[in-house]
């Protein structure tokens, strides 16, 4: 198959970027987005040009490591899939296809499609842990925890970081990422104890790193590789205001 | 050279616990003035940069994805092995000891074993605190299932991403002790060599893979923790950046490389599909506890899976290994497939795959049931493949995965440089010939959580005086000088083929010569191919772009030009065994029935090699292995 690439070229991070046109012809259907891009830089080394510079490292949808706007979705047109993990099937034969950085504010761009997501970092090292140390741990099953808590709060800790929900939110906002990490402890025991302090204080890392606030769009489900859900930011709130209220 | 492994006196169960009572200690006054690095942030890393960091030495942290949290432990799926018997079905550490080292087929250390089977228990434990969502059962246990090779139920997981909460636990202790001050974060920042001061590990020289300016940090140890090399083989199920550059530089420098030809090839991986393709994505061996796996009885078989009747399906490892059946270990398994589509029996497009087949699973228990164990498999495997496994078939072949061989350190995970170290998939130790199912995720975790703070801070306690390490002293000069002599000479080749091509291709001749099956003819003949590839790398390779800014294709040559020597050596190695044992399958030394031939009496040891020099053959020393508990025995799954 045809298509026709509209790619984001940007040099670093001052520097003023531009959409460029590339084609490729004889493509397979059966390949991955990523190796269609592959594909791309070994014509453009060949030729003599600089190669596109894309994030990517396991290409199994796990690490959250790629991510690019395709056609203006994060992470392109398949519901909860990474680029990674999408190939060119969803695409027709000459077809054109927009591929841009995630953008945001808090997400500077580095070069071409790469963007820095260190604020992530930041926000889970604000308070996104439980506070032991090793060794502390008591008996595995000390403390027995429900079936479906377990299966609630894993629903929460499958986000793997990617930044689509940043990307696709019209205010850039973080909240479903920071909701995840806050309801994936707060909902077993052993993240309990350090619930008041945690929620503030990553929140609050969170508005520091010039996300924006959440309106409630609910843009960032649609678009999240694991399907967190949105509930997410709802418990996030009452567990934020619940946290102010009683610290006072 | 002696290789000595410092096995600690009195029997196995007192082994682990006479280090630990002997071991020195530094008190917490002196930690602070003690810098380590560790190289790696998977679990290997993170759990020893968090652990040591907790205990109070300054810790520096490198990794080359934008964040710890993608290293590629994230992508283990299966689960984690732990003796804790909660099943109640006569598990016990000494039982895990000994499937571990059978599953090995006695070419590991029994020490070691034991050691990583006893402290299983500690990281269960270690891990709930953490918060990671292990999967449990309605009454609010922790749930087991079984993983192939072993027959009671020990391994737990988190559905289909285990390694992805274990890590987690990992990264948020990690970025719990960053956000203190404790550890600094280098991501995106690759290790391009080690410095050794009088002959010690004393600091690294790193490159900022976002503005290519290198740097160079110094400590009182080094801790390699970088993971496994299985990428060598261009297509695996690792991820891109997974290399073997880190441990390859330390070997330059004087390490010593153990076993470097035992790769894992997993039976269970999606098939190539074309030229293109970039990776081989694992379907977890979690599946063989439900799936059949099976080729047609015919050659040049035409219908649909489905269409083809019972009795004229070979399930070939149910045919083969009564016993164990669709679970036999991993290098069972992948043989048998090799095995079946050599002989022609292969199916799908390119004639490289097996069915594997849940219609009878689905049968038995319902498709619901199917679903909530595997559901992000199967869903995964549509994604790939666009097929629906839950109608038809999956289709499976072998992919290499797991390198058992990597560092040689003796029982402190120390390697012959003094003061560096390595931990996980880094080193060779625990798993000899072959790595049992989940016990891989747990030998990087209990490296880092259990074993490394004890065995390093005994090394530390030699230098609470040495004073700040200078990273000014002449040897960081004459390191940096090299790397960037090193980066210069790539990008000047400026030649007319990509890094990839060379990668592929040596990827192939590995596949083809040193893989499942290997032969002195192949191997003699791959090793003549890999040098003529080396050689016209230097010529053609093409790099565009310089070395101070962001630029990929340089960090893959500088990876390439590592594998195209580790290839050379992982033939080399290869070749001076002359015995079958876990996956180094010699085709000269098999029964007549197609099994693996060891030999005990001249192979009982493990192979540590030094390098000798670019245009010399690497020598091989022996650390041999002595087996006081459990007796080497034939493996048989039948
Ligand atoms: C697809 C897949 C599934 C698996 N499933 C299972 C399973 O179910 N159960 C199980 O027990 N095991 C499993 N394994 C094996 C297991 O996941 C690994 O052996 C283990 O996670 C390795 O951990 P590690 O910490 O040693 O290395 P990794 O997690 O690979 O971490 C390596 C780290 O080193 C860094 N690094 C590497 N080179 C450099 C350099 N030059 N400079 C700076 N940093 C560097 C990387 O950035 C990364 O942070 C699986 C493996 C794969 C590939
Ligand atoms: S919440 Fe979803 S979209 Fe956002 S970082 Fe996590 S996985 Fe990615
Ligand atoms: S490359 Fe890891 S999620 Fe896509």
């Amino acid at each position: 198959m045809k298509l026709n690439l509209k790619i984001w070229r940007q040099k670093d991070r001052e520097s003023q970027g531009k959409l460029v046109d590339y084609v490729l012809e004889d493509l397979n259907p059966h390949m991955s987005f990523l190796e269609m891009l592959d594909t791309l830089n070994e014509r453009l080394i060949l030729t003599g040009d600089e190669p596109v510079e894309f994030d990517h490292d396991c290409r199994e949808g796990i690490c959250g490591q790629c991510g690019m706007m395709i056609n203006g979705i994060a992470h392109g047109p398949l519901q909860n899939t990474t680029t990674c993990q999408l190939h060119l099937r969803s695409f027709t034969d000459n077809e054109t296809i927009f591929i841009e950085p995630f953008r945001s504010q808090a997400f500077p761009i580095k070069r071409d499609l790469r963007v820095d997501r260190s604020a992530f970092d930041r926000i889970i090292s604000s308070g996104g842990f439980v506070s032991t140390n090793t060794g502390q741990a008591p008996d595995a099953h000390a403390l027995p925890v429900s079936h479906q808590v377990t299966e609630e709060a894993f629903d929460a800790a499958a986000c793997i970081g990617c930044g689509a929900c940043v990307a696709t939110c019209k205010n850039s906002s973080a909240a479903l990422f920071t909701s995840a990490k806050i309801n994936h402890l707060v909902l077993l025991p052993q993240g309990k104890e350090e619930r008041q302090e945690r929620v503030i204080r990553m929140v609050e890392q969170m508005d520091a790193e010039e996300f924006g606030h959440c309106s409630n769009t609910e843009a960032c489900e649609v678009e999240c590789p694991q399907g967190i859900s949105v509930l997410n930011i709802a418990r996030m709130n009452y567990e934020y205001n619940r946290a102010l209220t009683r610290r006072k | 050279m002696n290789l000595d492994a410092k096995i600690p006196e009195g029997s196995l169960e007192q082994k682990w616990e006479n280090f630990k009572k002997t071991a020195k200690l530094v008190n917490p006054a002196n930690r602070k003035k003690l810098e380590v690095i560790v190289v790696g942030t998977g679990l290997a890393g993170s759990s020893i940069a968090a652990s040591l960091a907790e205990m109070g030495y300054q810790v520096k942290a490198f990794c080359f994805q934008d964040s710890p949290r993608r290293a590629h432990s994230v992508a283990a799926q299966g689960g984690v092995n732990a003796a804790k018997n909660y099943k109640n079905d006569g598990d016990s550490v000494y039982r895990m000891f000994v499937d571990t080292l059978k599953g090995g087929d006695f070419r590991a250390r029994e020490a070691n074993v034991y050691r990583m089977a006893e402290c299983s228990l500690n990281l269960i434990d270690q891990a709930v605190a953490q918060g990671v969502p292990f999967s449990r059962e309605y009454g609010g246990y922790l749930n087991n299932r079984s993983f192939g090779g072993v027959q009671v139920s020990r391994t737990f997981y988190a559905r289909g991403q285990t390694g992805q909460q274990l890590l987690l636990g990992a990264y948020q202790a990690l970025m719990r002790q960053v956000g203190k001050g404790a550890v600094k974060l280098y991501s995106r920042h690759e290790m391009l060599d080690l410095v050794l001061v009088d002959g010690k590990a004393r600091g690294i020289i790193v490159r900022n893979l976002d503005t290519g300016v290198l740097e160079r940090h110094a400590g009182h140890a080094v801790i390699l923790a970088t993971g496994g090399y299985g990428k060598i083989y261009y297509l695996s199920t690792l991820a891109m950046g997974c290399n073997g550059s880190a441990i390859w530089r330390a070997h330059k420098k004087g390490a010593l490389m153990a076993s470097p030809s035992w790769i894992q090839i997993h039976p269970t991986s999606l098939p190539q599909s074309g030229d293109y393709q970039s990776k081989l994505t694992l379907m977890s061996e979690s599946l063989r506890n439900d799936g059949r796996i099976w080729v047609p009885l015919n050659t040049g078989e035409t219908r649909k899976p489905n269409d083809i009747p019972e009795n004229e399906r070979d399930y070939y490892l149910e045919r083969r290994y009564p016993a164990f059946g669709n679970l036999a270990p991993r290098d069972i398994s992948s043989r048998a497939a090799k095995e079946r589509i050599d002989a022609g029996f292969g199916i799908g497009p390119l004639k490289n795959a097996v069915y594997l087949d849940f219609a009878k699973a689905i049968k038995e228990q319902g498709r619901a049931k199917i679903e909530e164990k595997y559901g992000n498999l199967f869903d995964m495997y549509r994604k790939i493949t666009g097929f629906d496994a839950y109608e038809e078939p999956m289709m499976i072949s072998p992919s290499a995965h797991f390198s058992m061989g990597g560092l040689w350190v003796d029982y402190e995970l120390m390697t012959t440089v003094p003061g560096l170290f390595a931990l996980g998939e880094a080193n060779f130790a625990d798993h000899g010939a072959n790595r049992l199912g989940a016990n891989s995720l747990l030998q990087a975790s209990v490296d880092g959580y259990f074993i490394a703070p004890y065995t390093v801070a005994n090394y530390l306690s030699g230098d609470i005086h040495t004073g700040k390490i200078d990273d000014q002293h002449p040897a960081f000069d004459k390191a940096q000088e090299a790397v960037e002599a090193n980066l210069r000479k790539l990008l000047a080749i400026a030649g007319n083929k990509t890094v990839d091509y060379y990668h592929k291709t040596l990827g192939k001749i590995l596949y083809d010569y040193c893989g499942l099956a290997r032969n002195e003819a192949g191997l003699k003949g791959a090793i003549v191919e890999i040098r003529k590839l080396r050689e016209d790398f230097y010529k053609n390779v093409k790099i565009p772009g310089d070395s101070i800014t962001m630029n990929s294709e340089l960090e893959k040559a500088g990876r390439v030009s590592d594998y195209l020597e580790i290839g050379e050596l992982m033939c080399f190695d290869a070749l001076s065994r002359n015995e079958s044992c876990g996956a180094h399958f010699r085709e000269e030394y098999q029964t007549a029935e197609g099994e693996a031939m060891r030999n005990d009496a001249e192979f009982q040891f493990i192979s540590a090699w030094e390098w000798a020099g670019a245009d010399a053959d690497p020598v091989l020393h022996k650390e041999e292995l002595t087996f006081e508990v459990l007796k080497p025995i034939v493996r048989s799954y039948k």
